[in-house]
């Protein structure tokens, strides 16, 4: 079961480009439809699971889809499988990364794809603002947050953790004023 | 020391990394610039790598830093395992009470109001990550800001117009590439 695991994280792992939500049609394909470890509906359970819970979203449904499959020793395949590529060829890239900033031609591009890389980071917010169905008023939280980060230099931590500590009170109290009255 | 600060920032990382790879850019970012482990330049550009290799941004930055930081495999080796220990003991400790835990939290106010709530932050974080990066080292001149409206305009435009053209251009490997190249060509 470890070799079973470590060899289909591996392979989704060395396929996918552009991070973990990229990874689970694939994961699904291998999973849940050619291997049939865990069925259709368990699968998008994980992938709530996954996503709520905090760490990278590749890692927690290869730890979850590990432990249903092969318990301890499926954790340890699944995830060694899903996190050696990306580990190796990063560490490739940053034992020869620094010589080859000096190449004028690998600057040059790089000048270029700076902005860039910006662009792809903030062009999904639209999209992000859209499915998250954010209103003016909602609008708000990320806007402090951005702010609080940026201008105040304020750890993204506190902002995660004042956000469950703040639900959590607002619940709370709501619940217990329409209990009194 | 070092290792042992290296381990609790990935560790802290990968605790309160909500929402997926972009989320965790901006808790990732402050940690190496507070302790000077990369420049913000340097930051971008392994964003970019990111962009263009296999695997997870969390786990590509995590060993990036560990190596540059140290400059020993064993960094990478520690910041890898700091970065995933958090979701081992999370995820397992979900897994060991998924039955009870889906009994009881699907449709819990507490946990559903969170969760709608944290998804609102997290694009609070991802914006952060972008201002934080809007600086003279990665916008050196306007052309940049020529190169980044491009590229924030494909990315947007299949939620515009969806087709099978529009899907293409979108991809993000395909803009590096182009940025790369019209890098060169303009700077080289």
């Amino acid at each position: 079961m470890f070799f079973q695991l470590f060899w289909t994280y591996l392979k989704i792992g060395t396929f996918t480009l552009g991070g973990g939500y990229a990874m689970l049609p694939l994961i699904q394909r291998e999973v849940v439809d050619r291997k049939g470890w865990i069925d259709e509906e368990e699968f998008l359970n994980m992938i709530a699971l996954a996503q709520a819970a905090p760490g990278l979203i590749a890692v927690n449904s290869a730890i979850f889809i590990g432990w249903r499959v092969g318990g301890w020793k499926g954790v340890c395949g699944a995830v060694l499988g899903a996190v050696l590529p990306s580990f190796c060829i990063i560490l490739a890239i940053a034992m020869v990364f620094s010589e080859w900033k000096e190449l004028p031609a690998v600057e040059a591009a790089f000048k270029g794809i700076r902005p860039a890389v910006v662009a792809l980071i903030a062009a999904p917010l639209v999209k992000m603002a859209k499915t998250a169905k954010i209103s003016w008023l909602t609008a708000l939280i990320p806007i402090s947050a951005a702010l609080l980060i940026w201008l105040g230099h304020v750890n993204p931590v506190w902002i995660i953790i004042a956000t469950v500590v703040l639900t959590l009170v607002t619940i709370y109290l709501r619940e217990r004023t329409t209990r009194n009255s | 020391m070092l290792y042992l600060q290296l381990f609790i920032s990935f560790f802290k990382i990968g605790l309160f990394g909500f929402g997926g790879g972009l989320a965790i850019l901006s808790l990732i970012q402050m940690e190496v610039e507070q302790h000077g482990w990369m420049s913000q330049q340097e930051f971008v550009d392994i964003v970019a790598v990111s962009q263009v290799t296999p695997g997870p941004i969390g786990i590509n930055c995590a060993t990036y830093v560990g190596y540059t930081a140290t400059g020993s495999v064993w960094g990478s080796v520690l910041t890898t395992f700091a970065i995933v220990l958090p979701s081992l003991i999370i995820m397992l400790a979900v897994c060991k009470a998924y039955f009870w835990l889906n009994r009881r939290f699907q449709g819990n106010p507490y946990f559903e109001q969170t969760l709608r709530m944290l998804r609102f932050t997290v694009i609070g974080l991802i914006a952060a990550a972008a201002l934080m990066l809007i600086k003279p080292a990665n916008f050196i001149d306007s052309t940049s800001w020529i190169i980044f409206a491009a590229v924030a305009f494909f990315t947007v435009l299949p939620n515009l117009y969806q087709n099978k053209v529009t899907k293409i251009i979108s991809h993000p490997i395909l803009l590096i590439i182009i940025a790369g190249i019209a890098g060169y060509c303009i700077y080289g």
